[in-house]
């Protein structure tokens, strides 16, 4: 009777350990997608370069930009040109303008990706706003900078030959350690479930 | 039931009795018979929120359900039930408890306290998704949990942390159940018992118990991961801090297709048994019967992203899920066949169990026909979150598995209560279940190939037909599931007593060698499986 318990005891053990190392994977999955997100530009996420390629190509590709802000964020965010045209290989530069609405300073933060998701694979910035959070003061307007190139490349690719435009967004949202940011956060929760709520009964 | 086993076993086992017997119950039967009830519970709540949904859609416009959100709730509650309170306990806890410790010759269960502590987790969790649903406005986010629709903005009450602690309890019990199974089966099988011989339901057993140590845990750490970003302000699927909600999705399904197949791989094991037992004639192709169902549970590991063609997955990547999708139908089919073949040439008995295995394969090949439709990701993105889907996956999975739920329930109930179930009564089940989830489900293809999106309460007149049909076949079907109650309550109260084999020659698995009902204790004495020389 003594031996099969043991062995049942070690069955158990090893079989434990199994859904424990299943829930170590789940966690480290979080910083493995960020890894393979920009590694492959998985979903629109773009390359980071520490300098331009030596080479540029003498085809041309289009850039459109795009901003957002997220309604709780007090702030004027728009592209400050419409959409540039570029050699392939050459780097460029573009700008947004910022404008802070309120009458606190705040810190703000962007995320960012370009479509169409295929081309992110090519996008690379060398210099950008958004690799830091922005403070703005009461009023204060910024020009904020971003510098890239896409890469050659891209019109080796078999999939990515027939990219003729590349659209870059940017979303600005709150920084997540911003003081004011906290305190309104609460409050607006409420009044959008109570919103939904009477919007619900209503019909 | 337990009056009668108590009265027929007074003499020679020794058990607890009352209350003691089932809350303290260290034994395979008593919890399995626990499991079984706790599943019909949950069978009702579920069913009874089908019939709510079905009721609001049986026309356009809005007629019962003005609360959007209450209807979501609805859709939720109604997914995670059938899901995790009805199909896994009756499958795993239930059958798996009852008939897998019986099957190999074993006296019970590895780790029997183990085991109690399994069942009254889930219970719990049970009562803690009910009290998520009545809590602030209740989880209204689908099964699938999707942020950011579950994060805090927009599920600011605490409805979805109770449903999430839930989950987790759940998890734990199916976790802890699998470990016990597994272990049972490795180790406790009689001499002779090789891996090779074992009964194919046992062998579903173990491929679902590993499919669940491997896809739950996943699930407990997404969960985690929500459950912080909701309320201790980690952005694990918050953009603002950094976070991606399609990681969310990534892991949900890397759970979420592994779970599906939890849910139907038991299913597969009961249906070969009884297909077997009434065509008189062994499991056509045993070893590859075994080796589908473990290619299945793989296969099952790695296709998940075909749940989420919507996010943008590249052109490359989509073309290997759909590929790796398709290739499930070839296991699948492997099963099926062998299923056809074991019938064929068989002297085929037409009972309540075999017309529910009937009734599996026929919806099993419907739900998988258009799986393959589904799994091409240029037809998906026209079908995603169709109605065409709700059609596929009741069918393939949810329906089909219930069908295998009756069938099992037609098949073991001598052995377990050791009375006879009235026949007439039961081949009527079938037939109006059987007729009601056709005319619920058949008409969703068309609604849903017409465009119409599930999870909405309302939808425009051009659905109004077959929204109509289906609605009456829930009707139907809901009606079939009573006259179910009304079934088990005749067979427990009146049902002719059964000998020992009530099945006769094609039934040969262990379970039909003990008395019928199966006596407190069994197999104390191990059976031999050895090859008899004399044979």
């Amino acid at each position: 009777m003594k031996k099969p318990r043991r062995k049942n005891g070690i069955t158990a053990v090893l079989l434990f350990s199994l859904v424990g190392g299943m829930v170590g994977l789940a966690f480290a999955s979080v910083p493995l997608y960020k890894l393979f997100c920009q590694v492959t530009g998985f979903a629109g996420t773009t390359q980071t370069a520490a300098a331009t390629p030596t080479v540029a190509s003498d085809k041309f590709i289009t850039i459109r930009f795009d901003a957002n802000t997220i309604p709780a964020l007090p702030w004027k965010f728009a592209p400050a040109q419409k959409e540039i045209r570029v050699r392939a290989g050459n780097p460029a530069v573009a700008y947004y303008l910022a404008e802070n609405l309120s009458a606190q300073s705040i810190t703000g933060t962007s995320t960012y990706n370009v479509t169409p998701y295929k081309a992110a694979e090519y996008f690379a910035k060398t210099e950008c706003f958004c690799f830091t959070e922005q403070k703005l003061a009461p009023g204060e307007t910024a020009k904020l900078g971003v510098e890239f190139f896409v890469d050659p490349e891209i019109f080796n690719n078999p999939n990515t030959r027939d990219v003729k435009t590349i659209t870059l967004s940017y979303t600005f949202f709150r920084a997540p350690g911003d003081e004011e940011g906290a305190q309104p956060k609460g409050q607006e929760l409420t009044s959008r479930r109570q919103g939904s709520y009477r919007e619900s009964e209503g019909s | 039931m337990m009056s009668n086993e108590a009265a027929a076993h007074a003499g020679h086992d020794h058990h607890p009795t009352g209350w003691r017997r089932w809350l303290y119950s260290t034994n395979h039967k008593d919890i399995g018979t626990m499991y079984l009830v706790l599943s019909m519970v949950g069978a009702l709540l579920g069913g009874l929120m089908s019939f709510l949904i079905r009721l609001e859609l049986q026309e356009p416009g809005i007629q019962f359900i003005s609360d959007f959100q209450f209807y979501n709730v609805l859709v939720t509650g109604h997914g995670f039930i059938m899901v995790f309170f009805v199909v896994m306990p009756a499958m795993i806890g239930g059958f798996g408890n009852w008939f897998v410790p019986l099957m190999i010759g074993a006296p019970d269960m590895a780790f029997p306290r183990m085991n109690n502590i399994s069942f009254w987790l889930l219970a719990a969790a049970l009562v803690l998704l009910l009290v998520a649903a009545l809590t602030e406005g209740g989880p209204g986010t689908g099964w699938t949990v999707y942020p950011p629709l579950s994060n805090a903005t927009y599920h600011p009450g605490a409805g979805v942390d109770f449903g999430i602690l839930s989950l987790h309890l759940a998890g734990a019990s199916s976790v802890l159940g699998a470990i016990n199974l597994i272990t049972t089966i490795f180790n406790m099988r009689a001499p002779g018992m090789t891996l090779h011989r074992m009964p194919l339901f046992v062998w579903s057993i173990l491929v679902t118990a590993f499919l669940l140590l491997f896809a739950i845990p996943v699930l407990a750490g997404a969960l985690t991961m929500l459950l912080t970003d909701r309320n201790f302000g980690t952005a694990f699927f918050e953009t603002a801090g950094g976070g991606d909600p399609i990681l969310w999705q990534h892991l949900f399904w890397f759970f979420g297709h592994p779970e599906v197949y939890i849910i139907i791989i038991p299913a597969f094991g009961m249906i070969s048994q009884i297909v077997s037992t009434f065509s008189k004639k062994p499991v056509f192709g045993y070893l590859g019967m075994v080796y589908a169902m473990v290619s299945i549970g793989f296969v099952g590991f790695i296709v998940w992203a075909h749940h989420m063609y919507m996010v943008g997955l590249d052109v490359d990547t989509r073309a290997y899920f759909v590929t790796a999708t398709m290739v499930i139908a070839v296991p699948t089919g492997i099963k099926i066949f062998s299923w056809l073949a074991t019938m064929w040439g068989g002297s085929i008995d037409f009972r309540a169990p075999m017309l529910f295995a009937f009734g599996f394969i026929w919806l099993f090949v419907v739900g998988g026909v258009t799986g393959v439709v589904l799994a091409n990701a240029g037809a998906d993105i026209a079908f995603h979150d169709t109605y065409f889907v709700v059609a596929h996956f009741h069918y393939v999975m949810a329906i089909a598995a219930v069908f295998a739920m009756f069938a099992g329930f037609y098949y073991w109930i001598g052995k377990m209560s050791g009375r006879q179930y009235p026949r007439a009564l039961a081949r009527l089940h079938f037939w109006t279940f059987f007729i009601g989830v056709n005319v619920a489900f058949f008409p969703q293809h068309f609604s849903g190939m017409a465009g119409m999106p599930r999870r909405i309460p309302d939808y425009p007149d051009a659905f109004a037909g077959w929204n109509y049909v289906s609605s009456i076949g829930s009707y139907i079907t809901f009606a079939s599931t009573l006259l179910f109650f009304v079934v088990v309550w005749k067979t427990l109260k009146s049902g002719e007593k059964v000998a020992g084999n009530q099945w006769g020659e094609g039934a040969t698995t262990l379970e039909w060698t003990v008395d019928s009902p199966a006596p407190f204790h069994t197999h104390e004495d191990l059976p031999d499986m050895n090859p008899q020389p004399a044979e």
